[in-house]
């Protein structure tokens, strides 16, 4: 984690347009009342989607609506890290590079963006289209390497896989994401090993009415034993 | 191994509908106001009888979990706040759960909220699981509809509200107390404990945290009885497990396996052996990041379940198995672990703020061998500074990879340091 | 009583105690950096580690509540290690700076680091630079030396109310920072230099300015606003460097206001540092005896009554005993000690205290705020109801503008006339004084100062009966002052005698020419142009408004430069103490008028101040006891009047700058272009 600081050049204003509006009141409205604080990272993500990066009208702007400091946005803002303090690419591809997906060859995931579109981790294509970022941990390890591009995870990838997804991307296409080995989500490569009898079979459950007598038995028994003299 | 009909994530791989009515197929929402109708007590009991440990990675068992909730609802609301803020490199189970089996996790949800006396459940969901938290809204939309949950959750009369919160990026928030911080719209920092979330949690009221897992599998461990979940696995490790295995196996994957099955079988089994065969296995790590890494050595008799892993000296922790063969740089490995947890720090307590950072900058030198021999020790000793002296776990996480490395590859740091040592003189020796 | 052991000492203490606080009644002190009393607990820094039997892990014991039967260890070989290696992460990525740091010498990391730390470092890794933050003219930063404890921030959002601090980031790179880096916009913001355990935020007016063991300490009380602040004046030579708070848990507790704080520049400025005699229209450097000369003169051509005197709100109650002792000696009843008119009754002492004590905020559960701004007014009080407020369960209501205060109110009325329906019990906020267990009232100076002010004190008083405000051993009715000297000089009577003039019959007879001499003595905020044609003595420490238009000027000392008795707002009397010398010829204001006493043939019966003392105490017992508070008497006062439904004029515009100090100073200076004028960082001003 480097240190994270808003950018220099900012807008000179924010405001939700109507659709993200009244999805940040559907949001604040599922907390208790006087607890809309819970909604600030719902809504710097709003911020996010509607803008393309968190600016700091966009914070004063969510610390009004909550009623909160905006220096506590703010701390919230550079605590997370999927809040972009700096204008990202249209395309922004996160590559995990974490344990699993570097056993796997994230190395060759980063490379193969390096090839198709110049650009190292950290970097922005010179159209402000594309922006490679190192993650963390995405949480598809049985998946790896993955990369997350906006809000989908590219799965199984190798520098072949990649390369294909980025060259949709520049054709102007959005490629399918998922596995990209053919798999079956997070199932083994080919036969599965499990889950191949019917789900829908009939099991039946167990008795409950025995369980209750059974559970009214024994608590009655624990009483019993607990108000018996003690030796 | 363990049977079709005894799993009870049948729809894993999503290659069934994930909506109401392929998991109404599949048996879920059955006879759960007959359930809820047995009473809080019961529940709680057969969960405790199940002997069903937390799945987030502590392993505390979950109905003693739910028995420390007030007995009855005073002037605070009670909360049930379910961890979906999967982050473990190595763990991606929940996020199958989120997608495939929504309707398992929102059951469950009902119930321990019910058990629990709560009428409101958060789920807190990883902010990168856009695609995920969508299918649970989803779900839970269908479950609104069909009265399932809402004022009067599948007519038991029990007003229960279930909500959908994204996190946005931070490892830290899978702690308890960090997941409430955020859920507040904080920064996920833990809180000091005591008190515990149980008296005062989310918004000061009582809380209970437990990972989609453990909730996921109430309703059929409720279902099918108590008895029947503690026939898998060796007693205190009981039930089914959804594994998650990575790494340098033939075929990755997840799969839901009874506790305590064989390393070895799980990865031969279901994964179709380690890559170029069991010989060229190097080491795993079996519980996620932060339980430290077995050699071949352990890992070629040892059970997968909690007291099997202690005993080794590593942990079951979220059971996300990470295997490395005899190509892996086990060092660089490590480095990689250390450098995320130095990413993840919260930055709160200075023994993990400070330490993860000196850790972290050690074992990138190490992975080159620029060092020196006593720095082994120095590192290990800073681990040990750091374990057990932090707000969270967090520290205790990234001490401990470090520890298994140093007891179980040290002479491969030796090596490397000797190796940059003789690489320098020689250059030296040249270059005069 | 939860009994447990520490070290072997066997300690009962108060449920809920944490092992730190009852370490410190077992007399065992625990390390710490982030743990504070009166701050919340953080439990960050981890330095606090104790062994606690049966508990695996060291704990916190700053925030480990205690159990029965506990033992703590805090010195065993785990505790010291855990203590051992937290020192170390502390310092890993701590510059080694330690010579060029103010902190130097009274930092807790360099003594503790002395205590627990290695002897060589471990760590060959680079250090953590990180940017310095603008935080404004009084709290400079030097962030590489944060070690992140988190009590600023704490500070800023807890006491001082203004939750502009935070820590951004997050793991190592954390970072300190105001937003947008705004400069902290509190009047108790010095306080955090105090709180910082490290050199990370220093003061800026003293950077590089002395080093703690070169300075001479004296223990005094501050009079930049009327609480009368402990503080402790650090001095070196004939300069003061430094004004910091001291413990004192009925006034200040430990903190100071801005103002208290950095005003102290001023002392070097504009002083007074010998006598002037106006000649030709100009102020001439004179002797003292040609001073006192030039004022016999005038002073024994005019009869009494065409004399009067007004006293400042810095002046000790010393110099206005013996100017009182003088002045009816010279025949004259006119001399008041109000210079803003405020209407309180000089024969009913409760009418001007703050009768329920500074800490009896603490107990209050319903506070009605009538014409005052407690912020500005008087910082620190205002952090007491702020924490008072933080408790919960309490009502607080203003009377007047909609004031940016720091806990939230209800807006009562905006203009003086709503006190009448508190009084009549028609507003709703009545109930809720009556409701209360221990309702108060807080009336300032913008209420009492109006031409209206003893209608409004009447009414005050009136509301107190009706809403039950003095009850058994509980007196709600608090007046609020702004002048450190104020309930001074109502004690030693510096207030009209029979037939005398007050401050407004003062100003308008010298405008009409029945006024020929006026001695001020220190006063400095009225307005001199309404002198007229009076011959004027100014008496006092700064050359500012009352040394401008004087005809005589007589150079006296400052709060810091004399022993000198206040008393505050809530009756307190205390005693300023002398940290260096006036400058030049200026002298103790008593002896100065001890010696005009000789000049103009009144000599003045006493030689020494504490003749001066014997005779306040003989006239009024108040000042028997120092630092005592005699409670006063419920009795009648005010006069009932019409009251205007117009709003109130607050004293302090400005609070950096109140008083002849504080206009010279220059921090003050700066803070009143940051914080008041605005006008940093606009680029389009100044």
């Amino acid at each position: 984690m480097s240190v994270r600081t808003l950018a220099k050049d900012q807008p000179a204003s924010f405001a939700f347009n109507a659709e993200f509006l009244a999805r940040a009141q559907k949001v604040i409205a599922k907390y208790p009342a006087g607890r809309q604080a819970s909604a600030v990272i719902p809504l710097l993500d709003f911020a996010q989607r509607q803008e393309g990066w968190v600016t700091q009208p966009a914070i004063d702007v969510i610390a009004k609506m909550l009623d909160m400091p905006s220096i506590r946005v703010l701390e919230v803002a550079t605590f997370y890290t999927m809040f972009e303090l700096h204008p990202v690419g249209k395309h922004h591809i996160q590559v995990c590079t974490n344990l699993p997906c570097q056993l796997r060859g994230s190395d060759k995931v980063l490379h193969a963006c390096k090839n198709k579109l110049g650009i190292g981790a950290g970097e922005k294509t010179p159209d402000g289209k594309f922006t490679v970022v190192e993650v963390e941990c995405a949480g598809a390890c049985v998946n790896a390497p993955v990369a997350q591009i906006g809000d989908d995870y590219y799965e199984d990838l190798d520098e072949a896989a990649m390369g294909k997804i980025l060259d949709a991307l520049l054709r102007g296409e959005k490629p399918k994401h998922g596995p990209q080995n053919g798999r079956v989500n997070s199932g083994p490569l080919g036969k599965f090993t499990t889950l191949n009898d019917d789900p829908t079979q009939k099991i039946p459950m167990q008795d409950l009415n025995a369980a209750k007598a059974a559970f009214e038995k024994a608590k009655a028994e624990a009483a019993a034993k607990a108000a018996a003299p003690k030796p | 191994m363990l049977a079709d009909k005894d799993r009870i994530f049948t729809n894993l791989y999503g290659h069934h509908d994930w909506r109401l009515a392929g998991a109404r197929a599949r048996g879920d929402w059955e006879g759960t106001k007959e359930i809820l109708a047995m009473g809080q007590d019961w529940i709680i009991d057969e969960m405790k009888r199940s002997g069903l440990r937390g799945r987030g990675g502590a392993g505390f068992p979950t109905g003693l979990k739910w028995s420390f909730m007030p007995k009855t609802e005073g002037d605070r609301p009670h909360y049930l706040v379910v961890n979906a803020d999967e982050g473990e490199p190595g763990t991606c189970k929940d996020r199958d759960m989120l997608r495939f089996d929504p309707h398992k996790l929102i059951e469950g949800c009902l119930i321990a909220s019910f058990a629990m006396r709560a009428h409101a459940c958060y789920i807190y969901v990883r902010g990168e699981f856009y695609n995920e938290a969508s299918n649970l809204q989803v779900a839970i939309d269908e479950a609104y509809a069909a009265g399932l949950v809402g004022d009067n959750a599948c007519g038991s009369g029990w007003k229960f509200d279930i909500y959908v919160h994204r996190g946005a990026g931070a490892y830290i928030c899978g702690e308890e107390t960090a997941l409430i911080e955020s859920l507040e719209g904080k920064k996920g920092q833990p809180r000091l404990k005591p008190p515990f979330p149980a008296g005062v949690g989310l918004y000061g009221c009582p809380t209970t945290v437990n990972n989609v897992e453990s909730i996921a599998v109430a309703p059929t461990i409720l279902r099918r009885g108590a008895s029947w979940f503690s026939s898998f696995g060796r007693p205190n490790n009981a039930g089914t497990k959804v594994f998650c295995i990575s790494g340098h196996v033939n075929n990755p994957c997840n799969v839901e396996d009874a506790m305590s099955i064989p390393l070895k079988e799980l990865i031969e089994k279901h994964c179709g052996g380690v890559r170029g065969g069991w010989d060229n296995l190097l080491a795993v790590i079996p519980g996620g990041a932060s339980v430290p890494v077995l050699p071949k050595s352990i890992c070629d008799t040892v059970l997968m379940d909690f007291d099997a892993l202690r005993d080794v000296r590593s942990g079951l922790g979220t059971a996300a198995v990470m295997v490395m063969d005899k190509s892996t740089d086990i060092v660089a490995a490590i480095s990689r672990l250390s450098a995320f947890y130095k990413h993840e720090s919260c930055g709160q307590c200075t023994p993990c703020r400070e330490g993860t950072g000196w850790m972290a900058r050690v074992m990138k030198r190490m992975v080159k061998g620029d060092a020196t021999l006593a720095e082994i020790d120095t590192l290990e000793q800073v681990t040990y500074q750091v374990e057990g002296h932090t707000i969270c776990a967090l520290g205790d996480a990234a001490a401990w990879p470090i520890q298994g490395l140093i007891r179980h590859f040290r002479p491969e740091l030796e090596r490397r340091i000797a190796a940059y040592r003789d690489a320098k003189t020689r250059a030296s020796a040249k270059a005069a | 009583m939860p009994k447990l052991t520490i070290d072997g000492r066997q300690v009962e203490v108060a449920p809920n105690t944490t092992i730190i606080q009852a370490a410190e009644q077992a007399g065992v002190e625990i390390p710490r950096f982030c743990y504070h009393e009166r701050l919340s607990i953080a439990g960050n820094c981890r330095m606090c580690l104790v062994e606690v039997e049966k508990s695996p892990k060291p704990v916190a014991s700053c925030a480990m509540p205690v159990a029965e039967g506990m033992i703590v260890h805090t010195r065993s070989e785990k505790a010291n290690k855990a203590r051992n290696g937290v020192m170390e992460f502390l310092l890993i990525n701590h510059p080694l700076d330690c010579p060029i740091c103010d902190q130097g010498g009274e930092c807790d990391l360099q003594d503790q680091a002395m205590a627990y730390g290695f002897d060589r470092g471990r760590y060959h890794e680079n250090k953590r630079a990180v940017r310095d933050k603008n935080m404004g003219p009084l709290v400079s930063t030097i962030m590489t030396r944060c070690i992140h404890c988190t009590r600023c921030v704490r500070f800023a959002t807890e006491v001082a109310g203004v939750p502009e601090l935070g820590a951004t980031g997050r793991g190592e790179d954390m970072e300190i920072t105001t937003y947008l880096e705004k400069a902290l916009a509190t009047e108790l913001s010095g306080n955090v230099v105090d709180l910082c355990p490290v050199g990370a935020l220093t003061s800026k007016p003293y950077a590089f300015s002395a080093r703690p063991w070169e300075l001479r300490k004296t223990e005094t009380i501050d009079v930049m606003d009327a609480l009368g602040s402990s503080v402790r004046i650090d001095a070196r030579g004939r300069e003061v460097m430094r004004v910091l708070p001291r413990l004192n848990e009925l006034v200040n507790e430990e903190w100071l206001s801005d103002k208290g704080r950095h005003a102290c520049d001023g002392l070097q400025n504009q002083r007074l540092d010998q006598p002037y005699v106006r000649v030709n229209g100009k102020l001439k450097p004179a002797s003292w005896g040609d001073a006192f000369a030039a004022i016999a003169a005038k002073v024994k051509a005019v009869p009494g009554n065409k004399l009067a005197a007004l006293a400042g709100d810095l002046v000790d109650a010393e110099a206005m005993f013996a100017l009182k002792q003088l002045m009816t000696a010279l025949g004259s009843a006119n001399i008041d000690c109000r210079q803003d008119g405020a209407a309180v009754d000089p024969s009913a002492r409760a009418s001007y205290l703050f009768n329920s004590g500074i800490a009896g905020i603490e107990e209050a559960d319903a506070i009605l705020i009538v014409g005052s701004d407690p912020r500005r007014e008087a910082p620190v009080l205002n952090a007491r109801i702020r924490k008072r407020y933080l408790r919960g369960n309490i009502a607080i209501g203003v009377i007047g503008d909609a004031l940016e205060l720091t806990y939230k109110y209800q807006h009562v009325g905006a203009t003086a006339d709503a006190i009448l329906k508190i009084a009549d019990g028609s507003h709703e906020f009545a109930q809720k004084l009556k409701a209360a267990k221990k309702p108060m009232i807080i009336v300032g100076m913008a209420a009492l100062s109006r031409a209206d002010g003893a209608a409004i004190l009447a009414a005050a008083r009136q509301a107190a009966d009706a809403c039950g405000l003095v009850r058994d051993g509980w007196n709600g009715f608090n007046v609020l002052h702004t002048a450190a000297a104020r309930v001074g000089g109502l004690d030693v009577g510096f207030v009209p005698g029979a037939g005398g003039k007050d401050t407004r019959g003062i100003l308008d007879a010298a405008g009409k020419g029945e006024i020929d001499v006026v001695y001020l003595l220190g006063a400095d905020e009225i307005d001199t142009a309404k002198l007229g044609k009076a011959f004027v003595i100014y008496q006092g420490h700064h050359g500012d408004a009352g040394a401008h238009r004087a005809d005589v000027v007589l150079p006296g000392a400052a709060y810091t430069e004399k022993s000198g008795t206040y008393v505050n707002t809530e009756g307190r009397v205390q005693r300023a103490e002398r940290a260096v010398f006036p400058p030049g010829d200026a002298k103790e204001d008593w002896a100065i008028i001890r010696a005009l006493s000789e000049a103009v043939g009144k000599k003045l019966p006493f030689d020494s101040i504490d003749q001066v003392r014997a005779g306040m105490r003989a006239a009024n017992p108040v000042f028997a006891g120092i630092d005592t508070v005699t409670k006063a008497e419920w009795k009648p006062f005010g006069a009932a009047g019409s009251i205007a439904a117009s709003a109130f004029n607050y004293p302090i515009k400005n609070y950096y700058m109140t008083d002849p100090i504080s206009r010279a100073s220059r921090t003050m200076a700066q803070c009143t272009e940051e914080f008041v004028m605005g006008t940093k960082g606009t680029g389009t001003h100044g």
